[in-house]
């Protein structure tokens, strides 16, 4: 059996004085062992808040419907929404899930060195692996260990984050923007190793607002905007011509295609419209739009047509 | 024009810049690229006179200045704007949206006009917190504060790298009609080599590379 986590119908609402907060609505999508799927979409459409509902890491204000089974070869399935707490905490994160966090440089103490950084993970985790056989898993040269992080470079301290969320060698890895605020060859690093996570029989979820860095490692794209999931696809298909039009948009929005903005900006969470969101913006959009599109891998009324492969 | 000569700022004892020359020109983009960590922030805050550089020497459509910070001259101080990376840094957190375009209004006495419209903001979400609203949304604030008083020059230190595609497209668009209509100079500063080119390819601006 293949480890995967599958997500259905999960959402998410935050309850504030006088509003509420859609952040996820109705997502449904998979990730198996040995695949990258990619979360793309604008900043604020709701990427991290599905991040943390499926880490069980939601503030006391959110409530979660939907499930997410996690099946773990050798352990019963686990429905991480329905979880208790003290589950999750003991028995999935660090341990089935490890997160790769935002930023490797803020992420490591500068006056400790990457062994000791590494050997208090696996001491909590209370794992037997010692933190040579870490960093192989993480592509680090033992030898490295005994570095302070300032003399690491970008592209090792980011293997050394990456140790330390296999600590627990879980099977699923979150990488939620692992590469905001680098520079283009350190994001290039940094997906050749989550690429290289993938390869060894783990699953990655990344998380990111970069197409491009998205394009470099993921076996399929998944787009989100205002807290659904629009569009659902294999890589190659997407990069290709994208069905969804607000896929289109923000594909051609890229400085290497079209550099046009998509007219108009995304609505607020709170003030939904009805039917799809993104009809406000889109030049397809029909009477027929003010119904909600089917979920699935193009949730639209008018999809465009597959562009001839280039 | 902006012009820097030999500019060299060393932070303690570890020298970041060593005789950087640069000339922001109105009217066009200039590019400026290079690997993370190579002083290019550091050189941006000397332009926007927000840091006196250890050597080297910077004028101002033929004035030489002599003093940053806020010792500079008001005049001398508001002619340049500068555009961080991460919006969240650049604001004061208990700020509305509104109050943060609308700052330099304030700090400089001069009546408040509405700028927040051509940015993309909402009347809604300028009523918002930093902490309520995306990065997306936080910097589209930020430009709006940025160009409020129509600065001749406009440095954008890494401005959309934290940006979807789309609203990166947007912004840069934004500062492109800024520039148009206003005859300003941006530096854009990048380590993405497409972005770079789409955007001082328009105005036939150059691009200076530093190592
Ligand atoms: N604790 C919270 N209370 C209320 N709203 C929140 C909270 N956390 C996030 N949100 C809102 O949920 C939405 C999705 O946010 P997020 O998942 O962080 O977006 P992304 O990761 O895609 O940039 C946003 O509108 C954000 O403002
Ligand atoms: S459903 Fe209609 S409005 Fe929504 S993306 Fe498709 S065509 Fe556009
Ligand atoms: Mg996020």
């Amino acid at each position: 059996m293949t480890s995967s986590l599958t997500v259905h119908d999960l959402s998410v609402r935050f309850h504030l004085p006088g509003a509420t907060v859609h952040a996820v609505s109705e997502a449904s999508f998979e990730v198996r062992q040995g695949e990258c799927l990619a979360l793309v979409g604008e900043s604020g459409c709701g990427k991290s808040v599905m991040a943390h509902a499926l880490m069980g890491l939601l503030p006391g204000n959110a409530t979660v419907s939907g499930s997410a089974w996690l099946r773990t070869e050798g352990a019963q399935p686990l429905d991480l929404i329905a979880a208790p707490e003290k589950v999750l905490a003991r028995t999935v994160r660090g341990r089935r899930i490890g997160l790769v966090p935002q930023s490797p440089a803020s992420h490591l103490t500068p006056v400790r060195t990457a062994r000791a950084q590494l050997t208090e993970a696996l001491r909590e985790l209370g794992s037997q692996a010692s933190a040579d056989e870490l960093a192989g898993r993480a592509g680090l040269d033992p030898a490295q260990l005994d570095r302070y992080p300032h003399q690491l470079s970008g592209g090792m301290a980011q293997r050394v984050v990456n140790a330390i969320a296999l600590a627990g060698d879980p099977w699923l890895i979150v990488a939620d923007e692992p590469t905001s605020g680098l520079d283009r060859p350190l994001v290039e690093a940094t997906m050749a190793e989550l690429r290289r996570l993938a390869d060894d029989g783990r699953a990655v979820l990344l998380i990111t607002h970069d197409l491009r860095a998205a394009e470099q490692v993921a076996d399929h794209i998944a787009v989100m905007y205002a807290s659904r999931v629009v569009s659902h696809a294999p890589a190659a298909e997407f990069f290709a011509g994208p069905r969804h039009p607000y896929a289109a948009g923000l594909l051609e929005a890229l400085p290497s295609r079209s550099f046009v903005p998509i007219s108009g900006r995304p609505p607020e969470l709170t003030d939904l419209p009805s039917g799809c969101a993104f009809r406000p913006r889109c030049d397809r959009s029909t009477a027929a739009c003010s119904d909600l599109p089917k979920a699935g891998p193009v949730a639209c009324h008018h999809p465009l047509e597959h562009h001839v492969a280039r | 024009m902006l012009r820097a000569d030999g500019i060299t700022v060393a932070y303690g004892r570890q020298r970041v810049l060593r005789g950087a020359d640069l000339e922001v020109v109105p009217g066009v983009v200039t590019g400026l690229a290079g690997p993370s960590g190579c002083g290019k922030s550091t050189l941006a805050r000397v332009l926007a006179l927000m840091l006196r550089p250890d050597a080297g020497s910077l004028s101002m459509d033929g004035t030489e200045i002599h003093r940053w910070r806020h010792r500079a001259a008001r005049d001398l101080r508001t002619r340049v704007a500068l555009i961080f990376q991460q919006p969240r840094l650049a604001v004061d957190p208990r700020l509305t949206l509104r109050e943060i375009a609308e700052e330099p209004f304030h700090a400089t006495g001069r009546p408040v006009e509405d700028l927040t419209d051509d940015v993309g903001l909402t009347p809604e979400l300028l009523t918002r917190r930093p902490h309520e609203v995306s990065d997306g949304q936080l910097q589209r604030a930020c430009v709006a504060r940025a160009l409020a008083l129509k600065p001749r020059y406009v440095i954008c230190d890494e401005m959309t790298t934290m940006l979807d595609a789309s609203t990166q497209a947007h912004l840069v668009a934004r500062l492109e009609t800024y520039r148009k209509e206003t005859g300003a100079g941006i530096l854009a500063i990048t380590h993405d080599e497409e972005l770079l080119t789409r955007w001082t390819e328009p105005s036939g601006g150059p691009t200076v590379r530093m190592s």
